[in-house]
């Protein structure tokens, strides 16, 4: 028989999903977003992601070509990803120099001393992100205005979490609709609310993520912050007002959808899913009202990273046949 | 529509290439090797010897225990050979080869097709005629029917549950024999159901296969406590403990709890048909219906044949193998295994003849695992996939067994399921298995 | 200036009350230990290859520390020499053991072994092995997939891409034995290591009956017995098809190689004997010091 006999243990057939796919998933859902953002601020957007994706992918075929000397791995598209999120969380107008500082910071601290894709403990974008926050921290808060006509800057100039800092917001008219189209400045990504719900439902519908974590986080931040205006305003349409301000003020959506749902740095279970958007949440909202820094969304995310070990360990699925 | 609770993945079910087929009754094979070990517990023990002389349907070995299985001579000829032959995995097993001579059967065995519908039968005769015929579930586990229908003391069966889910993919032997034979089924239900003394039994069928439900649905009408369930198609729900939960939403409890725990009793649809050959006509496990496809078979089929027919002559009656690379499994791409040699013979467990070829053979290169927790999701038994089969590849045997590895059902589903086409279930399989081993040791050792 | 000079004075009292602090818990937990057992692990190779049947190092430290009689302690990976060096520094008798060496016996290489599918399953022998016969006929032999290099913690055994079977360092083995657990078909033996890497034995572990071992492999020992019978030594038992050398009884002659019709006894670090001993009186020198390069003029002299 001249047929070839191949041998292996069940299964012998796979499901259609690679890493690769799952990959390119994630950026074809963040394009609208990167599309209004063009809109709203023109085209530097586009310039600044493409030198943060292309030095990623560059830094990462390097460390691996030279240092590691192991398989190349950029194909699977997890490093134009981290470029892409780490681009999203840039504010437009910064040097390039510093994009390219962020996006070695993002890859070669953030994911590959740690062993590459699927080891990283922390979210390489944000490692990146928090890292010139910390070294530039001029350069990284200020946000040029929305180019677009007829936009009328409610928060004089600021993003909107930094006037709430600075007791600049007046909940009772800020324009909450401008808000959710992207009128609104801050960094590339997080201004296009409804864009990113976009590809919040694209990827639900690919199977690419799970509804726990971003419904947990965002649920938790309304909760949160409507308890939190429950205590300081009079009128429940205040404190609904200032609920919603917070959902779509700063990187609320693009952090819980995009940002804490990495699966390296996200838990197993889905009850741990749970724990640890809770936790974001929290943390988040504690920072934003409490802290010094306006936006508290990636150190909220980083600090849940450095316990999904904990929670991996501790909250396991409910043994199949056990009594409830 | 019900299914089972967690877990469970979609695979593209390809049974449109077989299922159109209706079932063809197999020439007569001319030589026929039979294993002694064809079932789950200690092999059977030959009764016959090189040259003897048998008939259809005459008792060649007989079980060796209570975990175990009588096997009948297929064919009716000499005895040319007790020995140790290569099965389908190349391994070398203790098999029976007849050389057959005409078609002479025993005497008492009643080959007319007319239904007997009348089971006057005491339970414990009944069960001792199932016996005597070697019946094991011919769904592919082989376990010995006559073992699961003696409730053990101090339990008590409630309820009957007829597995004609068949959700491997590609299968379609159980779905004609629920078209074809199904009213020999529905009298087999009833005998089972009086052996067991229960009032309820299900049939599962998955809702992919609408006309075996609408067909079933007509044949339970006039029977009282048989209900025909549709489910939601979803692998694996053919596993015996997630259709236990689908249907009845029960939860067996973790090893070493069994189905009679919780009160239920699992049969395959085909192993049913068997039932009733067995009662009503005294007629041995000589023959079942194998499937015979693949995308690119020439000729998919359902092939009534009798045990012990060369897999080879199957493949041969569909068509032959397509060119180039192939990969033949015993039973259908989820769970059926690797073959290596054709000439190895079909067994009670053996379902179907699968054929992969093309794009379908070899699997992808597995990459690092990314954490997504897809196998963690897809598991139906709530185990954690990733963890498992890392730290089996390790060999942290305590580990794993503090994980519940030995709750795995060996679906699969984790490794379908995975980006990055890791091989997950070979290492949680290999870990499984040392962990028996390592339970039974200990057990052994309190002794 | 005078904060300078309090916040200095502060740390220094601070540092001195945490030192005693600290002294005192030291001394309050301290767990006595004999300060033998450290010295004798670091004699050890710290390997921790499980090698002398304790789960480490340090726990075979503290056993020979411990126990006064150590004859049945020995630590394979670091041979007699240390164990000598370490029974003397603890005044006990040192233990006495031959040493041995891993021996991978199955010479089915590609070539003599042909593959008759392909296995695409995870590369683990033991998957391989709890699946299916292998992708050679051969349901006995080497797999190939490296079971025993991971198990290996000296890099003394590898996989020769060539032949398809795993090879053994003789340099480096220590016959720790892990590879022999780690090889779920039984292929490696730990034998007696003769000088200078010498080494007779039968490179095949089949039980299948000839007609079927060598439908399979043009290597394999089809447990003929001519071997057995030429044995002055009684070293060689045939069982279950299989000839089998006693490496504690072979000396080495090599009568057993010439026999062997299918070349299934590997011989290493020797000179072939000339095909009729008998004729040629000459070679009785050949045992001393077998040079190989007048191996082959010897040879070629019978013809």
């Amino acid at each position: 028989m001249a047929n070839k006999f191949f041998v292996s243990p069940s299964p012998h057939i796979h499901g259609e999903q690679t890493t690769q796919k799952i990959m390119a998933d994630v950026i074809i859902a963040l394009l609208p977003a990167l599309c209004v953002s063009t809109v709203v601020y023109g085209w530097g957007v586009l310039l600044l992601t493409a030198i943060s994706v292309a030095s990623c992918v560059l830094f990462e075929f390097l460390i691996q070509k030279f240092l590691i000397k192991g398989p190349l791995t950029i194909c699977n598209l997890s490093a134009a990803l981290t470029g892409l999120l780490l681009a999203f969380n840039l504010p437009l107008g910064l040097p390039w120099w510093i994009v390219v500082i962020g996006a070695f910071v993002a890859i070669a601290v953030g994911k590959m001393t740690f062993g590459g894709l699927g080891k990283n403990p922390f979210n390489p974008a944000l490692v990146g992100r928090v890292f010139l926050l910390i070294a530039y921290p001029a350069q990284m808060t200020t946000f040029p205005a929305p180019k677009i006509e007829g936009f009328v800057d409610s928060f004089s100039g600021a993003t909107p979490l930094a006037a709430a800092k600075a007791q600049m917001v007046d909940y009772g008219s800020f324009d909450m609709l401008g808000m959710f189209n992207g009128a609104m400045a801050g960094s590339v990504g997080e201004i296009a609310t409804l864009a990113l719900l976009l590809g919040f439902g694209y990827l639900l519908w690919r199977k690419v993520i799970t509804w726990h974590i971003p419904v947990a986080v965002l649920g938790t931040m309304a909760l949160f912050a409507a308890v939190y205006g429950a205590f300081s305003f009079d009128t429940p349409h205040l404190v609904l007002n200032f609920s919603v301000f917070h959902l779509l003020a700063g990187g609320a959506v693009l952090g819980a959808v995009y940002m804490a749902t990495d699966y390296a740095t996200s838990p197993m279970t889905t009850r741990g899913m749970v724990i640890y958007g809770v936790g974001i949440g929290v943390l988040t909202m504690c920072i934003r009202l409490w802290g010094s820094y306006p936006e508290g969304m990636s150190f909220a995310i980083l600090i849940m990273n450095a316990v999904v070990p904990l929670i991996n360990k501790y909250v396991k699925p409910k043994r199949f046949g056990l009594k409830k | 529509m019900k299914t089972f609770p967690i877990g469970g993945i979609h695979p593209s079910d390809n049974k449109k290439w077989s299922k159109g087929s209706a079932i063809e009754v197999m020439a007569l094979p001319d030589v026929v090797t039979i294993p002694l070990g064809q079932h789950i517990g200690a092999p059977a023990v030959a009764k016959v010897a090189k040259g003897d002389k048998v008939l259809t349907g005459q008792l060649i070995a007989e079980a060796a225990s209570f975990m175990s299985a009588n096997i009948h001579s297929p064919i009716s000829g000499t005895v040319t050979a007790v020995d140790m032959q290569p099965n389908g995995q190349g391994l070398r097993q203790m098999m029976i080869t007849i050389k057959r001579e005409g078609d002479e059967w025993v005497e008492d065995i009643d080959r007319s097709e007319t239904l007997v519908k009348e089971c006057t039968l005491e339970p414990q005769a009944i069960i001792e005629r199932i016996k005597a015929a070697g019946i094991v579930g011919m769904g592919g586990a082989t376990f010995p029917t006559h073992v699961k229908l003696s409730v053990p003391p101090g339990k008590k069966a409630d309820v009957l549950i007829i597995n004609g889910v068949e959700c491997e993919p590609y299968l379609t032997s159980d779905y004609r024999t629920m078209l074809e034979y199904g009213e020999r089924m529905v009298v087999g239900v009833t005998i089972l159901k009086r052996a067991l003394g229960v009032e309820k039994a299900y049939i599962g069928v998955e809702n992919n296969k609408p006309d075996a439900i609408k067909h079933l649905k007509a044949l339970v009408a006039a029977e009282q406590g048989i209900e025909v369930v549709a489910l939601k198609t979803q692998y694996p729900q053919g596993g015996e403990k997630q259709l236990i939960a689908a249907v009845t939403g029960r939860e067996v409890p973790p090893p070493p709890g069994l189905p009679i725990d919780v009160g239920a009793v699992v049969c395959n649809a085909s192993t049913t048909v068997a039932v009733y050959d067995a009662v009503q006509k005294n007629k041995p496990l000589i023959e079942r219906v194998v499937t015979v496809t693949g995308k690119q078979v020439s000729a998919p089929k359902n092939l009534l044949t009798r045990m012990g027919t060369p897999i080879a002559s199957l493949v041969e009656l569909a068509g032959g193998l397509p060119e180039g690379d192939v990969k033949v499994l015993n039973g259908g791409p989820m769970m059926g295994r690797a073959m290596v040699n054709l000439s190895s013979p079909v067994t009670k467990g053996c379902s179907g003849i699968t054929i992969l070829s093309g794009a379908e053979v070899s699997r992808d290169v597995a990459t690092a695992c990314i954490k997504c927790a897809k196998c963690v999701s897809a598991c139906p038994m709530a185990l954690e996939p990733y963890y498992l089969s890392k730290l089996s590849r390790k060999g942290a045997w305590d580990v794993v067994e503090a994980h519940n590895i030995t709750d795995c059902i060996e679906c699969g589903s984790c490794q379908y399921t995975c980006p990055a086409s890791l091989p997950l279930l070979d290492y949680i399989r290999l870990g499984k298995q040392t962990v028996m081993g390592r339970i039974r040791a200990r057990a052994a050792a309190k002794k | 200036m005078t904060v300078l000079l309090f916040t200095v004075l502060t740390l220094c009292v601070l540092g001195v009350l945490s030192a005693v602090v600290l002294y005192f818990v030291a001394q309050k937990f301290k767990v006595e230990e004999d300060p033998r057992i450290d010295e004798v692990e670091k004699m050890l190779p710290c390997a921790n290859c499980g090698g002398c049947g304790f789960a480490g190092c340090r726990n075979m430290a503290e056993a020979l520390v411990k126990r006064d009689d150590i004859s049945d302690l020995f630590c394979p990976a670091a041979g007699a020499e240390v164990m000598k060096a370490i029974a003397d520094y603890l005044g006990k008798a040192a233990p006495v053991k031959e040493p041995r060496v891993a021996t991978v016996r199955c010479g089915g290489t590609c070539e003599k072994r042909p593959r008759t599918n392909a296995f695409d399953g995870a590369k683990s022998c033991a998957v391989a092995a709890s699946l299916y016969v292998g992708e050679t006929g051969c349901a006995y032999g080497c797999l190939g997939y490296g079971d025993c290099v991971t198990a290996c913690r000296f890099d003394a055994i590898h996989i020769n891409p060539e032949t398809g079977l795993a090879e053994v360092d003789a340099e480096k083995c220590t016959a720790c034995g892990a590879c022999v657990t780690a090889c779920p078909k039984g292929v490696i033996e730990l034998r007696k290591k003769w000088p200078k890497q010498r080494a007779i034995f039968v490179s095949c572990v089949s039980k299948d009956k000839g007609a079927v071992v060598m439908k399979a492999c043009k290597a394999g020992c089809i447990g003929c017995g001519k071997c057995a019978k030429v044995c002055e030594f009684g070293a060689i038992t045939i069982e279950n098809n299989l000839a089998f050398i006693d490496s504690d009884k072979c000396r080495l002659c090599r009568k057993c190689v010439n026999e062997c019709p299918t070349g299934s006894i590997t011989m290493i670090g020797l000179a072939p004997l000339p095909k009729e001993p008998k004729v040629a009186p000459a070679p009785k020198a050949a045992p001393a010091a077998p040079a190989t390069p007048a191996a082959p003029a010897t040879e070629k002299a019978e013809k």
